[in-house]
């Protein structure tokens, strides 16, 4: 297993060291032209937060696997956790956001301690749409976790889970050894219990990231693929499939410079880059929340620690009239969810 | 002067080939579009084609796309070496077939 930037002392576990990166070298030279430049160009600078629809809550960075792309450094050496206090001011909160979905991230969510005491308020408050991002892997990892199929039923919960590929080589190379295993178990496992059949409520969505340092391909025609080598090699169904892109921070940065990728990588999400996706981006209807309870425009700010353009800082500050409307906060990292069709924690944005 | 005959960055400056032809430039990317639509073959399946086209061909501008396009559409390495050992194949045999017509002309003057 690879180690978290964070375990390994490396430079790029400082968040000011890969802002630098993106802020310098060819933006700063000019020769690829920076993200508020570009979204300038049609007239949509400053972006804007409109109403909050999606709250997301990253309730802590532990987490049994680590990823080679991994945007959090999550892994099970990360000892960032959100504490139940802190669950409990989200709580007080949530109803006064307005926001219809709440969307549960890590790390594996599950391993914070309080999860499910989290989960089983949350739901009481009748939010439309209940999110537990679920490495799948967690589900097999020890006896504790095996009934969280059971658990996430229980509570009408939407599944989405993580899944590079439908084979086992390119899986395991970006998640792990022995992953792909594992995540087809898990699989089987929530369609036991109804998850992802057709025609089932019970919501289990798949999301794709590209496994190295190129673009996702058409989501629609991917997620044909992944549909059709599921069912036939595994007998797995599950209901989408959302395609995001890479974007250049904290592991998949330092892949992409260790691979000497990463100049070509920012080329390539610059002359993608579809201004129409701008207007969709997740950050205009989304707050994330961090696991010690400060509030970010997205969770990739989060992970940068770029905060709100906001005087409400915290959850415990939290007030419409102060968020709405704000600046949301940008950087060149920005052109991953502007490239191609977009992309957002749930896919594509055109 | 240039020192290389093939420059990565003139793949991204094809479509400029219009420039000095504007109707026929058209007439062949509308033309190179539709061919790559799904169609009885799926555009992964066309895509591998391509890859293994271009291979044949020996187009380097071809093989940078077309790997792109494979790994973009999950295709995998093992899918894109079998579609070039394809290409192999049939350049070897292409080769070995006219032995053939050697042999036949060895046969003939021979006593």
């Amino acid at each position: 297993m690879i180690k978290s930037l964070q375990r390994r002392e490396s430079e790029l576990a400082d968040s000011k060291r890969q802002q630098e990166i993106l802020a310098n070298g060819i933006f700063k030279s000019g020769e690829l032209p920076k993200f508020a430049d570009k979204i300038a160009e049609t007239n949509q600078f400053p972006l804007k937060a409109r109403k909050l629809e999606i709250l997301q809550i990253n309730v802590g960075y532990m987490c049994n696997q680590v990823c080679a792309h991994c945007h959090v450094d999550a892994g099970p050496d990360r000892k960032e956790i959100m504490t139940k206090a802190t669950m409990q001011e989200i709580l007080d909160v949530v109803q006064q956001t307005g926001a219809h979905t709440l969307d549960l991230t890590g790390g594996a969510p599950e391993m914070n301690p309080n999860f499910r005491w989290f989960v089983e308020e949350a739901s009481r408050l009748g939010v439309e749409d209940f999110i537990v991002r679920s490495n799948l892997t967690i589900i097999r990892a020890n006896k504790a976790y095996h009934d969280l199929p059971e658990f996430f039923k229980n509570h009408n919960i939407h599944v989405v889970s993580s899944m590079p590929h439908w084979t086992k080589g390119k899986t395991d190379k970006q998640r792990g050894d022995g992953v792909f295993d594992k995540s087809i178990q898990a699989l089987l496992d929530l369609n036991a219990v109804g998850y992802g059949m057709p025609d089932s409520p019970l919501k289990l969505d798949l999301v794709y990231n590209p496994s190295g340092a190129f673009l996702p391909g058409d989501q629609v025609s991917l997620q044909k693929d992944f549909k059709k080598a599921l069912l036939e090699d595994f007998g797995i169904y599950f209901h989408q499939l959302f395609a995001l892109t890479n974007l250049p921070i904290s592991r998949f940065l330092d892949y992409l410079i260790a691979s000497e990728n990463y100049e070509d990588y920012m080329y390539a999400l610059v002359e993608a880059y579809n201004p129409a996706a701008v207007r969709n981006v997740m950050c205009t209807n989304t707050l994330s929340v961090s696991w010690d309870g400060y509030l970010y425009d997205c969770d990739f700010n989060q992970m940068l620690q770029i905060p709100v353009n906001s005087s409400a800082k915290h959850i415990s500050e939290y007030k419409t009239e102060l968020l709405e409307g704000r600046h949301i906060a940008i950087s060149q990292h920005c052109y991953g969810c502007t490239a191609g069709a977009g992309s957002s924690c749930q896919g594509s944005v055109t | 002067m240039q020192k290389t005959y093939y420059d990565p960055a003139d793949l991204k400056k094809f479509g400029s080939i219009s420039e000095w032809n504007e109707e026929l430039g058209a007439k062949f990317f509308e033309y190179y579009g539709k061919v790559f639509e799904e169609g009885s073959l799926t555009a992964r399946e066309k895509s591998l084609i391509a890859l293994a086209v271009a291979h044949t061909i020996q187009c380097p501008y071809c093989i940078d796309a077309y790997t792109g396009d494979g790994l973009q559409r999950g295709i995998t390495k093992e899918e894109m070496i079998e579609a070039l050992h394809v290409a192999g194949a049939i350049r070897g045999g292409a080769s070995l077939v006219h032995g053939v017509q050697m042999m036949n002309k060895v046969n003939k003057l021979e006593m």
